[in-house]
Parts: C-alpha cells; structure tokens; sequence
C-alpha cells in the first residue's frame, strides 16, 4: 500500500510537485500520466526517497521517512526510465544486484540468493542470459531483466518509471502483460508512470492524471480518459475513441490540416 | 484487451504460485527452447545447479594466476641483479630465517645480498605494487571513471609537498615518510570536504544532500594544483637539494629496508582487507550511484569509507617510495580487460598483480642501466604503456570477431 498525503517537492523555487495526494492499494496497478514536466518522475523519486520532498509518505502502514535505506529497499524496487546497464555484466550479476537490501555490509550472495535470482530468470524467459553480457542482449531482454532485478528485491510495492519507454508496441504489450501477470501472481502494488495513454487505459486500474506537480483527474480509465480533460492537460487536441469491444484509445488531432 | 484481462488474470494468479506444471500465460519469447529447460529446472533436476557464469570459481582461477605471477617475480627479483644468486641459495637463506630451520649453510655473501639487500626491495615494491593498484582499482570503481588513480584526490600532491619541506628544511631522512604521509592524507581530507561542501549545492536528491562525484574530483585537481604549485616554489627557492627532491618525486625503492617494510605492513593490511570487503559493493555501484541509493546502499557513506581506506594504503606507499607513476591506473585495467570487469576480480587481483608488476619493473629499472639505476616510473610507464596497448589491442580484435 502507498499513501501519499499533500507531498510537495520544489527544485530551487519551482515547485515540481505541489501537494499531491494518492492512494494506491495493495495489489493495486496505478499509473501516473501527464505531459512532460508535470512530476510523474519526481513523484516515484519522493516515494523511493531519492528526492527530498515534504509531506506524508505511508508505506504498507510505515512512515517512509523512518525507514533506512536499507529498510526502504526491501519494501520498494525502483525501476528508472533509463536504467545503466554495464555492458560487461552478466545476466545473473545483474539480478543479483537486486539482493542487496537483503545482504549485510560485507555479505556476499549466498546459495539462496543466486537460486531466488536464477528462478527469476527462468520466470522471465532469460534462463540462457544468465552467463551472458548485457551488452549483447536485446532492448526486450534487457528490460525483462530490469525487472527481474526488481523482482528479486522482494519488495512488495515496485515503481516504474516509463518501463516501456525504449520497447516497439509488440515488445510493450509484452512487457506490461508480464507486469500484470507478476502483479497479480506476487500481489504487488505498482505505481508507474506511462507516457502511452492507450496503453495506461488498458492495464491500470487507476489512472492519475499530473499536471504542473498537481493531480488534475484521479479514478477508473473511462473517468480520466476524456476529450477536455486530456487536451487541457496535455496542451494540445487530444481525442479519446471508444473500440467496438470497449477499449479506449487516445489520439492527438493535428492542429492545422495536413497538406494534400 | 481488457476484455482479455480477467481470464488471463485468473489463471495466471491461481497457476503459479500452487501449482507449477499449469503456467500462466507467458511472453512470446517464451514459446523458444529457453523456456522447455525452465520449465524442466522447476520440475525436476533443477537448471540453476549449473550457472553458465561459475562466478566464485573465475575469480578464484583469476587469483590463482596472479599469485603465481607473483610467485615468479618474487624469485626473479631475488635471483636478477649485479651478482646472480641462485635459486638453491635463495631456497636455503629463506630456510635459514625460519624459526625451526633445517641445518643450512649459504656462502655469506649470498645471504648477505638475498637477505639484506634484495629481499626487503621486493618485500617493498610488493607492498607499494599492491597498495598503488589496489587504490586505482577502488578510485575507478567508486568514481566510476576509468581515468581515475590513485593519486586523482591529491595524494601524491601532498605527499610531495611533505617530502619537499622535509628536504629544504634539512630535517632529519626519518621524518621523510611521516611528511609525506601526512601531507597526502591531508591533502585528500581537503579535497573530500571541499568537494562535499561544494556539492551540496547541486540539486541531484538521489546523493541524499551530499556530494556529486563529479565535484569531488573538481575539487581533487584544484587542491592538486595549488599544492604541486607551492611544491614547485619550495623546490626553485632551495635549488641546492634539488637533486634530492627531484629523485623523490620520481619515486625508486632503492632505499628499500626491512624496517620500512614493516612500517608499510599494518597499512597494506587493513587498506587491503578494507578493499577486499567492499568488492560487492563496488560491484552494485556500477549500475550508478542513483540506482545503488535505491538498492538500499548508503552511497555517500560508501564513498567516504572506500577513499579512506584507499588513501591511507596509497599515502603509507607514497611515503616510502616516492611517486610512483602509472602503476595505480594500467594494473586494474589490465585485470579488468584480462580477468573479467567485477570488482570482486578486479579488486583482489590488481592487488596481487600491482605487487608483480611493481618487482618486474624494479628488476629493469636496476638492470637495464650496468652503473646506474633507471627510475621505476620510467619503467613502469616504458613496460606497461606497450603492454596495456597490446591488452586493449587483442580485446577489441576479439569483441569484434565475436
């Protein structure tokens, strides 16, 4: 469970998130949309702690803020947008960075350890990756691995930050199917921030629109997802089309005529 | 699609967590062979019993070569000089100052040579080796810059600084070590407080408040140059001991005793245990402080810890053997190119490889020149700059055709 209550988190004089309260339930799957700028990113970072922020942060009923960094990691995994990927490391070393918050100071990983992280593989789909370099493996593979890393966190409230980002709409669909599945096997909660409106609306159950570090709509897909509250946040025509078996997809109207 | 979702959801939540042979619907990738061995490994004969990456066994095969390289410098370092030893005397001598020896009998003068003479050199230019490319490999790790040595921080800045004094003030040779030692560390504890107090003002949260690297190094060549600068003035005004200055400066260990190889010992200890430990760590931050923060490391803590140990390994090493160049930035690249790009390889092996290196270049530097002694950081850049070319070279060429 994440409950964040009126948090404000400035850089400099500009505030980028002002008083923003969410709530997201235990096993719940919230995505945060918004145009450029609007906080989706700051937000994850306040929860993760990685930016200084005021305001209530509530973790699986703990104060965040009482939390060390240790404490803090086993109960979020933190994907960001643009994860570094060493080149040279292999798949298995790079899931076994995920034990970390489980490791002492001078631990090294145990036999349990690399078995949670080799079954992770193998539930990804990257049992043959285990020995490989990251340099070598696909933008699919490397983002099923980020997860993977996440996973063997253990942590049970994952937050994404644009987990799609680099993916074609196959490997994205992919993606967000196996996020879904992983949700709903582990009962994680996930907060993540996705630029694709349509595919926001297809697999959260929340959406949370930010604007200017601000909520402007929070509730169901079919609540957010509308004409006039999207051209308004957005800043640009944005038109939402209802499929003949219920889904939405998002458009953006061009704002002069094409020339013929 | 989310019309799909229900049915999917309910098998994929009642399978997989009771029931292993029913698998919840999956990615397309994993329809491929990969998945039949998986699904196999959770079965059964479990797949993860044979890691194609046996990582502990790679670093310990990496450790083995390099300790048997430094086995083979060792002896070349006691065997080679002016007046050949051989091996037989060597093996007796070495019997001869243990504790409950065999009765052995080695001609003087050889024991002289072997015990006095060579050996505390390559005890020495071991401990030196060990410290300065123990101290790069842990430099480039917690910058996480490749261009990073030992001396990045002002060390060798300080340390020269120290020394100088101590030569123009004609005070005594034994407080030679203990400027130098203080002046490196104190150079670096100046660099690291400005560095952090000038990083607070940049905004990256993910640092919790402290010190961006970036401005740590900044910091590292200010403090370095207003350092060498008032060296440089030290030395011009009293040009009469310039001779002795520039011969430190250049680094040797052609004063090597026993007694500073004993002072060096504790230091190469802890600083080397320190190190070792933090080989895990130094491995979680390669995925960058921002993402290791969220791993649940205490970067600036780490940080701190790893640059103190470092330090104090690389500022006893300096004091004894003057500033030895190169040493501390080509031996972990070598490894790291060599042996594998983990810092549990990377950190144990530059040790023990830094220690080789250090005796191998010593032997040319006393051999090459029949009257006089080359300086070490000659040789090392003479030896290493080629070698690590060839290194490089042969890397890429495999990358490629791979």
């Amino acid at each position: 469970m994440i409950g964040v209550d009126d948090l404000r988190v400035s850089f400099g004089s500009t505030a980028a998130l002002d008083g923003v309260s969410v709530r997201v339930a235990t096993g719940e799957w919230v995505a945060l949309i918004g145009p450029n700028g609007a906080g989706k990113t700051t937000m994850l970072r306040a929860i993760a702690g990685m930016a200084r922020s005021a305001g209530g942060i509530v973790l699986d009923g703990r104060p965040a803020r009482q939390l060390g960094h240790r404490r803090l990691a086993r109960l979020i995994a933190y994907v960001p947008q643009h994860p570094v990927l060493p080149p040279e490391m292999t798949g298995l070393d790079y899931v076994l960075l995920g034990r970390t918050p489980h490791l002492g100071y001078f631990a090294v990983e145990s036999g349990a350890d690399r078995r949670i992280c080799l079954e992770l593989l193998d539930r990804m789909a990257l049992a043959d990756m285990a020995g490989r370099r990251l340099a070598t493996m696909s933008g699919g593979e490397a983002q099923r691995l980020v997860l993977a890393r996440a996973l063997a966190q253990q942590a049970p409230i994952l937050l994404l930050d644009e987990p799609t980002s680099a993916l074609d709409l196959g490997r994205r669909v992919d993606a967000l199917e196996l996020i879904d599945e992983l949700r709903r096997e582990r009962s994680l909660t996930v907060l993540s921030a996705i630029h694709d409106l349509t595919l926001a609306g297809q697999f959260a159950d929340r959406l949370v629109l930010l604007r200017s570090g601000r909520v402007a709509a929070d509730g169901e897909p079919a609540t957010v997802l509308r004409d006039e509250l999207l051209s308004d946040a957005f800043g640009a025509g944005v038109g939402v089309l209802r499929t003949t078996n219920g889904e939405l997809a998002v458009i953006s109207h061009r704002q002069r005529q094409a020339a013929r | 699609m989310r019309s799909r979702l229900p049915t999917r959801s309910v098998g994929a939540a009642s399978a997989a967590p009771a029931d292993p042979g029913v698998d919840p619907p999956r990615l397309d990738e994993s329809h491929d062979p990969s998945k039949a061995r998986g699904e196999a490994g959770r079965r059964g004969g479990p797949a993860w019993n044979h890691p194609p990456a046996a990582r502990p066994g790679r670093a310990a095969l990496a450790v083995l070569a390099a300790t048997a390289v430094l086995l083979v410098a060792v002896i070349a370092g006691i065997a080679i000089g002016p007046v050949a030893v051989p091996l037989g005397a060597i093996a007796d001598t070495l019997a001869a100052h243990l504790p409950w020896h065999p009765p052995v009998s080695v001609p003087p003068l050889d024991s002289a040579i072997i015990w006095q003479i060579r050996l505390p050199r390559v005890v020495l230019g071991a401990l030196v080796g060990s410290m300065l490319a123990g101290g790069g490999a842990a430099y480039q790790g917690v910058f996480r810059n490749p261009l990073a040595d030992p001396y990045l921080l002002g060390v060798a800045a300080g340390a020269g600084l120290g020394a100088t004094a101590v030569i123009i003030s004609g005070g005594s040779l034994a407080l030679l070590p203990v400027a130098a030692f203080g002046g490196g560390v104190a150079a670096v504890a100046i660099t690291y407080s400005l560095g952090a107090r000038a990083g607070q003002h940049n905004d990256d949260p993910a640092l919790h408040g402290a010190a961006g690297t970036a401005s740590i190094l900044l910091a590292g060549i200010a403090v370095a140059a207003l350092l060498t600068a008032a060296q440089t003035f030290l030395q011009q005004a009293h040009s009469q001991t310039l001779q002795s200055v520039y011969a430190w400066i250049l680094g040797g260990l052609s004063n090597a005793t026993w007694s500073q190889a004993w002072l060096l010992t504790p230091y190469v200890l802890v600083a080397g245990l320190a190190l070792f430990a933090h080989r895990r760590l130094l491995d979680v931050l390669r995925v960058g402080e921002t993402e290791a923060g969220a791993l649940g490391v205490n970067v600036p803590r780490l940080r701190l810890v790893v640059v103190i140990a470092a330090t104090l390994g690389v500022a006893a090493a300096v004091s004894v053997s003057g500033l030895i160049g190169f040493v501390g930035i080509i031996v972990p690249h070598i490894v790291r190119l060599t042996a594998g790009a983990s810092y549990r390889i990377i950190v144990p092996v530059s040790m023990i490889g830094g220690a080789a290196f250090l005796i191998l270049a010593d032997i040319a530097a006393r051999t090459v020149q029949p009257d006089t002694e080359v300086p070490i950081g000659v040789i090392t850049a003479a030896i290493g700059a080629p070698f690590f070319l060839f290194v490089l070279r042969s890397r890429r060429a495999r990358a490629d055709a791979s």
